[in-house]
């Protein structure tokens, strides 16, 4: 048994800090969201150049076959940092890839960094049951023509590639008959509307009408794309608790420092015994979401997919639960300043309580936990 | 990162397992399973088959007879002893007194009493907690006064964990009135059996006989009896204290209960279906089993850091506040799931003096008096409050 990072770790740790610290600061992310373009092509290329991008593909795409553990280290770190730029969204579309084998050639692209991918699951209709899916892919010749409408794309905009998710057989909720592929952002009869998040980052709503693809989009196997569309979002699902916990120990240090250094009554406020226990319940809180995002990085590539369901769910429950006490709590122990937008804290609070809301909220995941054959079985 | 066992922890898990398998008496697990009471007889037999085995002093070095296991080790012992249901190795001995006789006794001290302690020839208890002194220890009042060869010992300690059945109490007791009240205190062992003392009990929710009132007049205890230097009681109490907290978060026993609760809820019917179908019910026992998860890994991490240290730093009282909040947890929805069966009370099926209880669901009897028990877990060994106290001065440093 063995908890600690690994000397490569550490490393590719520090260099991310030092990079967020120096070239990431409060102020250049504000500015980087308030550019037309909302994601910073300088930040990109650091990124790059960190090996950020490579790191989760195979060696022999260029990359440096990441394991999740590696990415829950630099999630953490980029949950800490509060960065914008469209690295999550690449790195879970890179995943769709490496499941659905045989893009060896994207994958290069990905690993540096000239291509941007993002996830186009969600519709409006479907909240957080990935399996309700409206789009459909309709075999025409030798290719399929896709007509829907995507939600929320989480950096939809940014994406040069996306991946879709489109019924070509079975009712329209439930995981048979579900294809999966891979279009190219500006092909004809896609339209993507662009909008800023409450966090600081970018989404789209996109339609497709009669969107032509080639039989070549399709990323698996035709109507059995779901158990691709589960690992992968598994993997997702994993890192935004990676993120998240990232975001939790920013937002602890923050709180831990204010209460240290804000005086009233002559004091400084952290002499409060009210105070005092709030941050300590704070303090468990991340720990114990801590060690489920860890189980869920060791975890998510486990080849047992009812595990991998399970400790996933499990984890982003936890972490859910924590972010929002944590969250609340750390603006309630700001005070006033805790309520503005001027304190890098607040910015942490929205990007936690949106990543609670992201690939399946809490309560989504407590019935998926509840509702896999180990929760009775163990009975 | 690597959250799995060494080949070796494999090893010594299995030999663990058929140690368990082959010693543990059925009837003594049964009576744990089922939350029935335990005697007196019950728990030293446990100790006595334990202590044959050599098992007994898992946090003692070879040298004074322990097994010099690694906090892997011991943690695995434990997950195991939980996971089958043995009974209690009671820690007042053991864990408690043991550790400072090692650290602070005189050879003599050493000699006479690990020996007994590990063969459990004496049964233990702590002399810590006044009616006036809980989570503020070290006002206590208790006086001891030198005279000769003697301490003469008055006053009262409380919450005895069942001194009925000690031969042994070891004591915090006040030697110099006249000091800042840390420097007064002394550690002294006192023979259950002298003259002077009285034990009467306190009956709590459950109406169980576990803890009592120990008063103290004039009872004459000899010198010799004397832990390292007088006035130095309250840098050996803190020393124990690192030490009462190993398991806190008894993760093992959570796990072997919340099977219970699931069988429970799978027998149960709500709306014609079992209660752990209902979704409602079935999300809390999702959530708290999520929890458990989470505070195994947590516990897991605290070892991992403890390396060869004795016993864990600050990080204790978060497992020690997690751990019960699930022990808490579990116990009320036990009692949720039997609903309306968690009224009758049939004490003397507890006490296993028939056979089944008066409605006929023995899974049941047990749950309210467990549930009325526990809530002693978020209060002892230091409140879950003092525990958040440790927390912000040890480790937020506030």
């Amino acid at each position: 048994m063995d908890f600690n990072y690994t000397p490569e770790q550490q490393q590719f740790r520090d260099a991310l800090r030092r990079f967020i610290d120096k070239d990431y600061t409060f102020e250049q992310r504000n500015r980087i969201i308030h550019s037309e373009q909302g994601i910073s092509d300088q930040a990109w290329a650091t990124l790059v150049e960190l090996g950020m991008t490579a790191l989760p593909v195979p060696e022999e795409q260029g990359g440096f076959n990441g394991s999740a553990v590696d990415m829950l280290v630099v999630m953490q770190e980029l949950g800490r940092g509060l960065l914008v730029e469209p690295y999550f969204a690449t790195v879970l579309g890179a995943q769709f890839l490496k499941l659905a084998g045989s893009r060896e050639t994207l994958l290069e692209q990905v690993a540096a960094g000239d291509l941007k991918l993002a996830a186009a699951l969600g519709e409006p209709q479907s909240r957080h049951d990935l399996s309700d899916i409206a789009t459909t892919a309709r075999k025409d010749g030798d290719g399929y023509v896709i007509n829907g409408a995507k939600a929320v794309v989480v950096h939809g905009g940014q994406a040069d590639k996306l991946i879709v998710s489109a019924r070509s057989a079975g009712s329209q909720r439930g995981t048979e008959g579900v294809s999966l592929f891979l279009v190219d952002a500006d092909s004809t009869g896609v339209t993507r509307r662009d909008y800023r998040t409450i966090d600081g980052q970018r989404a789209a709503d996109i339609r497709f009408e009669n969107v032509r693809v080639p039989a070549s989009a399709l990323l698996g196997q035709e109507g059995s794309g779901w158990d691709i569309l589960d690992a992968a979002v598994d993997y997702g699902a994993a890192l935004l608790c990676a993120e998240a916990v990232g975001a939790m120990d920013a937002l602890n240090a923050a709180t831990l420092e204010y209460l240290k250094t804000r005086q009233q009554f002559g004091v400084p406020i952290g002499k409060f015994q009210a105070l005092q226990h709030r941050m300590a319940d704070m303090f468990m809180q991340a720990e114990q979401a801590r060690s489920m995002a860890t189980l869920a990085a060791v975890k998510v590539s486990s080849q047992d997919a009812r595990e991998r369901r399970r400790i996933v769910s499990a984890a982003k429950v936890r972490v859910g639960q924590a972010l929002k006490y944590v969250g609340q709590q750390a603006v309630q122990l700001h005070g006033g300043m805790g309520v503005t937008n001027e304190l890098p804290a607040a910015h942490h609070f929205k990007r936690l309580t949106m990543i609670e809301l992201t690939l399946g909220d809490t309560d989504h995941h407590l019935a998926r936990f509840v509702a896999q054959p180990d929760f009775r079985k163990a009975a | 990162m690597d959250l799995n066992y060494t080949a070796e922890d494999l090893a010594f898990r299995d030999t663990v397992r058929a140690f368990l398998d082959a010693n543990l008496p059925k009837d003594l697990q049964q009576k744990v399973l089922n939350h029935k009471r335990l005697s007196k007889e019950d728990i030293v037999r446990w100790h006595k088959i334990v202590a044959k085995q050599g098992w007994v002093g898992t946090g003692w070095p070879v040298e004074y007879g322990g097994t010099g296991w690694s906090p892997v080790q011991r943690h695995i012992w434990e997950e195991e002893c939980a996971a089958v249901g043995t009974p209690p190795i009671m820690p007042f001995g053991v864990n408690m007194v043991a550790p400072v006789i090692m650290a602070f006794g005189n050879e003599a001290q050493k000699r006479h009493y690990l020996p007994r302690i590990l063969n459990c020839d004496d049964w233990w208890c702590q002399g810590y907690s006044e009616p006036g002194s809980g989570s503020d220890l070290a006002s206590l009042k208790t006086r001891a006064e030198r005279q000769g060869g003697h301490y003469i010992v008055n006053g009262q300690k409380t919450w005895t964990t069942l001194a009925q059945h000690a031969d042994m109490i070891f004591c915090l007791v006040r030697t110099d009135p006249n000091v800042r009240k840390q420097e007064g205190i002394s550690f002294l062992l006192i023979d259950m059996h002298t003259p002077g003392i009285t034990v009467r009990p306190i009956i709590m929710l459950d109406e169980e006989h576990e803890v009592n009132e120990v008063f103290f007049d004039n009872v004459k205890v000899p010198a010799e009896n004397l832990i390292g230097e007088e006035n130095k009681g309250w840098t050996y109490a803190k020393y124990l204290l690192g030490h009462e907290r190993t398991n806190i978060a008894a993760v093992g026993r959570a796990k072997r209960e919340l099977q219970f609760l699931k069988r429970v809820a799978e027998k149960q019917q709500k709306n014609g279906k079992p209660l752990l179908e209902d979704p409602v019910f079935a999300a809390k026992v999702a959530s708290l089993e999520i929890e458990i998860m989470a505070l195994e890994i947590t516990v897991l991490r605290v070892l991992s850091q403890e390396g060869s240290k004795r016993g864990p730093g600050p990080e204790a009282s978060m497992l020690k506040v997690k751990g019960t909040e699930v022990q808490q947890t579990l116990t009320e929805l036990m009692v949720e799931a039997v609903g309306p069966y968690a009224l009758p009370f049939d004490p003397a099926y507890l006490e296993g003096e028939h056979e089944h209880s008066v409605t006929g669901d023995d899974d049941a009897a047990p749950l309210a008096p467990y549930y009325f028990n526990y809530r002693k877990t978020s209060i002892y060994g230091g409140s879950n409050e003092i525990q958040k106290n440790i927390i912000t001065q040890m480790i937020l440093g506030l």
